[in-house]
């Protein structure tokens, strides 16, 4: 017979077993008990935030830069619904987090006691699974099964709301079970017959494009590194989703940049023109897809998927295969070489030509200026004066100096890009920055933002200040909520309703109220000190770097438009102004 | 092209579970057309749920996929796409009235095989099983004879031969 343990030793213990180091919450009465525990312990690292909401994020950035599980303790009630948002998040990035939340005891449960929330009714859509503990037999079991549903299939959040009368009562703990679970069994392996069929058809494409995503990073290191080999070994050209970034390294002559609406030219032509299209990880997002009906009408399908329900959801697949990344790519690999395939070399040659002609337009360059500031400069100087570091670990909030990230930063390998990618979460880069550092304390981790983004989270300065995380921020400050101003411009007439984001903080007077370090950039000429100066203090750091206000994001596919109909720059937009059919989207 | 289906999930019978999976089908946008659910193994802690649909090919391929990632749902039977199955309904029904309405009433539950499972001199409770269609028809023909309410369980099926769920 095991020992009596109180409630809340037994979540600790299971934590501990299921390899967790480091929790990141906010304590509150409910949750009072395993926050005594974790007082007299000393295995597991508690970071407190300054917002639930926050304590989410940074469990995602956690969890995406190790590739573990990112361990989130909130208390009942207000604690929950403010981390509604970042297990949304989590949900649509498929981000491994699980989520302990206080609830109000048992006996008081229904009754709209003090701190009551329905947690397990309001997070139900918004997470993977979640568990409310009535029986403290079960646990163990239940925490032990919460990282089980987190970590495998298509990794995502598992709330466990815990009762306070639980946390408090005695019972007996459990090891993990090497027992499967009783219903929930992903699929690992992929078919192999589909996989052979799929070796067949690349190996008679004329203008093959693998378009890769989050899956293959989710797969593990592994995975990117048998994906480079298999990009390497066909010749084939690649491209990556936002959320693959990494998956191949942004150096290899193989890649043609992201994919999507501010993708690049070459990658959305070639998925525009390819005839084999072999997607590895990636969902057919409408941001990648636009619209669908003329998306990709020559291709043949491959889609690789560990998620059934994301094979035929927008995009019917010729050849479905469900499977993880990794596994999926070496038995591909393994067929390829076997069978000894080749692709046609002259076929391959041309659809190379063809894309070394889009190539040619250049599709990211901009109007430099020697006065302002743009914010694609900014981003080109960052990544020259952190060129050759491989400790480089990238965050952004959401608009448009994300997507200036996503097209301007090289990203060699994967989990170094932690972006809110599905869910667009403004307020996610600042705490995940501080979940990534806290994870690799010597790195450089960068949070690239916006202004006004960072403000929807910016307590989590006090976070930063308390661990002495040197997290930089880096503000592409246009003083605009800068995608809706552009969408304005474009879409509205521009009528900028609301964009403007008035009486800003002082960031430099900001950063220093934190004992941050704050730096500011008015003109180009003031960039590379501030780069370099932010990278050379070993403190936390806010650089405000003042950007042209009027820059748009390019290369864009207007919302409701075909890949083939981009806009290139500021030109193009006049000649191409956007359907009413697109105004109705998103 | 939309179509009909009938769907059995074989589902751990634990709290929360009907509505993950209603929830499924409100926040997808999905059609419910009925919806039934009870313990099928008390000892196993499982729970049947029949729920009929109606979507594009696409939609149902995406119902069946998506009520299979849930992780307390153990399997997923498209009944319809499977081939020959039994199906089933069972009706309550309410028919109050007097002299010749009342006997035809009376009369034609006779024809369909409904069952009289109470009555008083102004009202009977007509009980009818079978396909739905036939509930249907024999709802259409009460209505003018002093139909008062109807409960109908919606259908549940299960399939030929000798295989289980």
């Amino acid at each position: 017979m095991s020992q009596e343990m109180t409630g809340s030793e037994i979540v600790l213990r299971a934590l501990v077993d299921q390899g967790v180091d480091t929790v990141f919450g906010y304590p509150g009465g409910a949750v009072l008990p395993i926050y005594d525990a974790l007082h007299v312990q000393n295995s597991i690292r508690h970071i407190l935030v300054r917002q639930e909401g926050g304590a989410v994020h940074a469990a995602e950035g956690y969890a995406r830069s190790t590739g573990k599980v990112g361990v989130v303790l909130v208390t009942s009630g207000p604690g929950a619904t403010n981390a509604v948002t970042g297990l949304t998040d989590a949900l649509m990035d498929s981000v491994p987090v699980v989520c302990l939340t206080g609830q109000v005891p048992t006996h008081l449960i229904g009754n709209d006691a003090f701190q009551e929330a329905d947690t397990t009714g309001i997070t139900r859509p918004c997470t993977k699974h979640n568990y409310l503990v009535k029986d403290i037999d079960g646990l163990a079991r239940t925490v032990h099964e919460a990282f089980y549903v987190a970590r495998s299939g298509r990794p995502g959040p598992v709330v466990i709301d815990l009762p306070k009368d639980i946390l408090q009562g005695k019972g007996s703990y459990t090891p993990p079970s090497v027992n499967g679970h009783r219903s929930y069994k992903p699929k690992r392996k992929g078919d192999i017959d589909r996989i052979e069929e799929a070796a067949a058809a690349m190996a008679q494409a004329e203008r093959p494009l693998f378009y890769c995503g989050g899956g293959v990073i989710n797969a593990g290191p592994k995975a990117s590194h048998l994906l480079t080999e298999l990009v390497k070994l066909t010749g084939f050209p690649c491209t990556l989703t936002l959320m693959g970034l990494g998956a191949l390294p942004a150096s290899s002559k193989q890649f043609l940049g992201m994919v999507g609406m501010h993708g690049t030219y070459e990658s959305n032509l070639a998925m525009h023109h390819c005839d084999l299209m072999i997607n590895i990880g990636a969902r057919f997002d409408d941001r990648v897809t636009g619209k669908l009906d003329e998306f990709a009408p020559h291709s043949k399908k491959i889609h690789v998927d560990i998620d059934p329900s994301s094979i035929n959801k927008n995009v019917r697949a010729d050849i479905p295969i469900v499977g993880d990344a990794a596994h999926v790519i070496e038995d591909l690999t393994k067929v390829w070489k076997a069978r000894q395939y080749r692709a046609d070399r002259k076929k391959l040659d041309a659809w190379w030509a063809q894309i070394d002609e889009w190539r040619g337009r250049d599709c990211l360059k901009y109007q430099s200026s020697d006065t302002l500031i743009k914010p694609q400069y900014a981003l080109e100087r960052l990544r020259e004066l952190t060129k050759g570091r491989d400790d480089v670990f990238i965050t952004t909030e959401v608009g448009q100096h994300q997507m200036w990230a996503a097209q301007f930063l090289p990203f060699e390998k994967p989990n170094h890009w932690m972006t809110s990618g599905g869910l667009g979460t403004m307020g996610y880069g600042l705490p995940a920055a501080m979940g990534v550092q806290v994870a690799h304390p010597d790195a450089l981790v960068i949070d690239v933002a916006g202004e006004a983004s960072v403000l929807m989270n910016i307590q989590e300065m006090s976070t930063v200040a308390q661990y002495r995380l040197p997290v930089k921020i880096f503000i592409l400050n246009n003083e605009y909520m800068g995608m809706v101003r552009q969408w304005q411009e474009l879409l509205h007439g521009g009528r900028y309703s609301e964009s403007y984001m008035d009486s800003l903080p002082d960031f430099v007077k900001l950063a220093e109220s934190f004992g941050a370090v704050g730096l500011r950039a008015e003109k180009p000429a003031d960039v590379d000190g501030v780069i370099e100066e932010m990278i050379a203090v070993d403190k936390a750091v806010i650089a405000d770097i003042l950007v042209d206000k009027a820059e748009n994001c390019f290369p864009m596919i207007p919302s409701g438009a075909a890949h083939h109909k981009m806009l290139l720059g500021p030109d193009d937009q006049a000649d191409n102004p956007i359907s009413e059919e697109g105004m109705v989207l998103v | 092209m939309t179509e009909r289906h009938v769907i059995a999930v074989l589902v751990d019978n634990e709290p929360g579970v009907l509505a993950r999976v209603i929830g499924l089908f409100s926040g997808r946008g999905y059609n419910i057309e009925s919806l039934t659910v009870s313990e099928v193994d008390a000892e196993a802690g499982l729970s049947r749920i029949n729920v009929v649909t109606i979507g594009t090919p696409m939609i149902i391929e995406q119902i069946k996929n998506q009520l299979d990632r849930l992780v307390p749902v153990h399997s997923v039977r498209d009944l319809t796409e499977e081939g020959p199955h039994v199906e089933t309904e069972l009706a309550l029904l309410k028919v109050a009235g007097q002299g010749d309405k009342r006997v035809e009433a009376l009369r034609i539950a006779d024809i369909f095989g409904a069952k009289v499972d109470d009555t008083t001199l102004e009202s009977f409770i007509f009980r009818l099983d079978g396909q739905t269609e036939k509930i249907d028809r024999f709802i259409g023909l009460m209505k003018p004879l002093g139909l008062v309410e109807v409960a109908r369980t919606g259908a549940v099926a299960i399939s030929r031969g000798q295989e289980g769920i």
